[in-house]
């Protein structure tokens, strides 16, 4: 883990630091009042060096809501990236991923995130993600069906090593794969098993919820 | 535009471009060049059986690769893309590999820069108004010999641009500049790999149609992109060097330049 020099003062970024707050705090020392010109005076929230919230891309939700990736910090989330137009593999991305989650005990299920990103934005307008999510009743507690630009799905894309090419046809050839971040963002498990719920990747879903629980908010 | 301790020329080249970006190109020395739209039968399928060649818009390139000076002058203006700063998302632990402890050299700071993740190369390429070339893009410059647009059927060229593979990465680089193609563009050949933007595109995997095994449903789409123009050996390599690569990773060989597209 990286130094993180400022802004871990928020308390759920504590743990996440855990044995690196004694060297923070050293860099701390080290920069303290020598750069006065890097404080900012609104605090921008600091990740871990290996968290994807690291990419500030703004995102847009299937209300139409600006969020960026950061704003889940707190809880794990399940990612993936997607196409709505997709005719096949998309519809059981989308299974899986909900799959997992009704494998969750109820009070799992609250604590557990579902992100989908689109890498169409040409195509995905927020209507279109609005009635995926309306036809395939994914409720907006917790799933969040979101664009974003096309440089800013690539920058997303490449964080979570999901490949996308668009084809002469129109359709793409894409990776299929689901994600699991941690509370601070981490990319922690992954899963490629579409269309049946992965036992080994539920077991560590129930994990990283649990630990999360326990350190708390 | 800031002096740095690069010596001169970086500075006056920096300057050059910054006039050339406010339209003052005139018979100064500008950092892209135009090149007109046009299509490439590309080394990659799009998907469709008959494989069309793909249409590449207009666009403007960068003339050169991003020197050392100048992506050093880029870490001090945007410090969180230094070595010590940068996290470990965005760029592995090869980044800027003995870069920022060495005392840069004038001939090391004219060699083109390399040990940079495809996020650095993105920053910096947004730091000029541009964005790294798509893959397309690159490969339709790179078709291009000194007099030729598309030289990629003549062996004497394809020999030639094969010799470079053979050689010993350890061998020392040479600076950037002094083999302009058919654009203007120097050192698509030769000297470096580049990134591309679309780099996790470059699928070159078993068929996606596989709908039974849930193992190999890693790919959508109706078809698989698949290699053609088989003897293309220096292309091919590049494509699977770039499909290999994750966006933090950082080589000794790889750098990049940037593109712009033109504005409406």
């Amino acid at each position: 883990m990286k130094c993180m020099p400022s802004g871990f003062g928020k308390p759920i970024f504590r743990h996440f630091l855990g044995g690196s707050i004694v060297c923070c705090l050293a860099a701390l020392s080290m920069h303290a009042g020598a750069q006065p010109t890097s404080v900012n005076p609104v605090q921008a929230p600091v990740f871990p060096g290996d968290s994807v919230y690291q990419v500030a891309a703004t995102l847009t939700d299937q209300d139409g809501r600006a969020f960026k990736m950061g704003d889940h910090r707190g809880k794990p989330v399940l990612v993936s990236m997607f196409y709505t137009s997709c005719k096949f593999v998309c519809p059981m991305l989308i299974d899986t991923m909900a799959l997992t989650q009704q494998s969750l005990s109820t009070e799992e299920r609250a604590r557990l995130d579902l992100l989908l990103i689109s890498f169409d934005p040409a195509r995905d307008d927020i209507q279109k993600l609005k009635s995926v999510a309306g036809a395939r009743d994914l409720g907006p507690a917790q799933w969040t069906l979101a664009r974003t630009d096309a440089t800013s799905a690539r920058k997303i894309a490449a964080t979570l090593g999901i490949q996308y090419r668009l084809l002469s046809d129109g359709e793409y050839n894409h990776t299929t794969v689901l994600v699991l971040l941690d509370a601070d963002g981490r990319m922690v498990g992954r899963t490629k098993k579409i269309g049946t719920a992965d036992a080994e990747f539920i077991k560590l879903v129930k994990k990283v919820l649990s630990a999360s629980n326990h350190t708390g908010q | 535009m800031r002096a740095t301790s690069f010596g001169i020329r970086s500075t006056v080249v920096g300057l050059l471009g910054a006039c050339a970006q406010l339209g003052f190109a005139g018979t100064v020395e500008p950092l892209y060049v135009a090149i007109p739209s046009g299509s490439i039968a590309s080394v990659l399928s799009g998907g469709s059986a008959d494989n069309a060649p793909t249409t590449v818009a207009g666009f403007e390139m960068r003339l050169k690769p991003v020197t050392v000076a100048e992506f050093l002058k880029f870490t001090e203006q945007k410090p969180e893309w230094k070595k010590t700063k940068v996290p470990s998302v965005f760029a592995d632990s090869n980044y800027l590999h003995q870069l920022e402890t060495a005392a840069i050299s004038p001939v090391h700071a004219e060699q083109p820069i390399t040990n940079v993740s495809w996020f650095a190369a993105q920053a910096y390429c947004e730091s000029e108004r541009a964005r790294l070339p798509t893959w397309y893009e690159w490969e339709y410059v790179a078709a291009a010999d000194a007099a030729h647009a598309d030289a990629r059927k003549d062996p004497a060229w394809r020999a030639q641009i094969l010799g470079w593979y053979s050689k010993p990465s350890s061998s020392s680089r040479q600076r950037v500049g002094g083999d302009v193609n058919f654009y203007g563009v120097d050192n698509m050949h030769g000297l470096i790999w580049e990134w591309v933007d679309d780099f996790n595109a470059l699928l070159v995997s078993a068929d996606s149609r596989n709908q039974g095994d849930p193992d190999q449903l890693q790919y959508c789409g109706a078809g698989a992109i698949s290699l053609q123009d088989r003897d293309n050996f220096a292309i091919l390599m590049r494509v699977a060097l770039l499909s290999s690569l994750s966006g933090s990773a950082s080589t000794n060989d790889l750098g990049f330049r940037c593109a712009r597209s033109p504005t409406p």
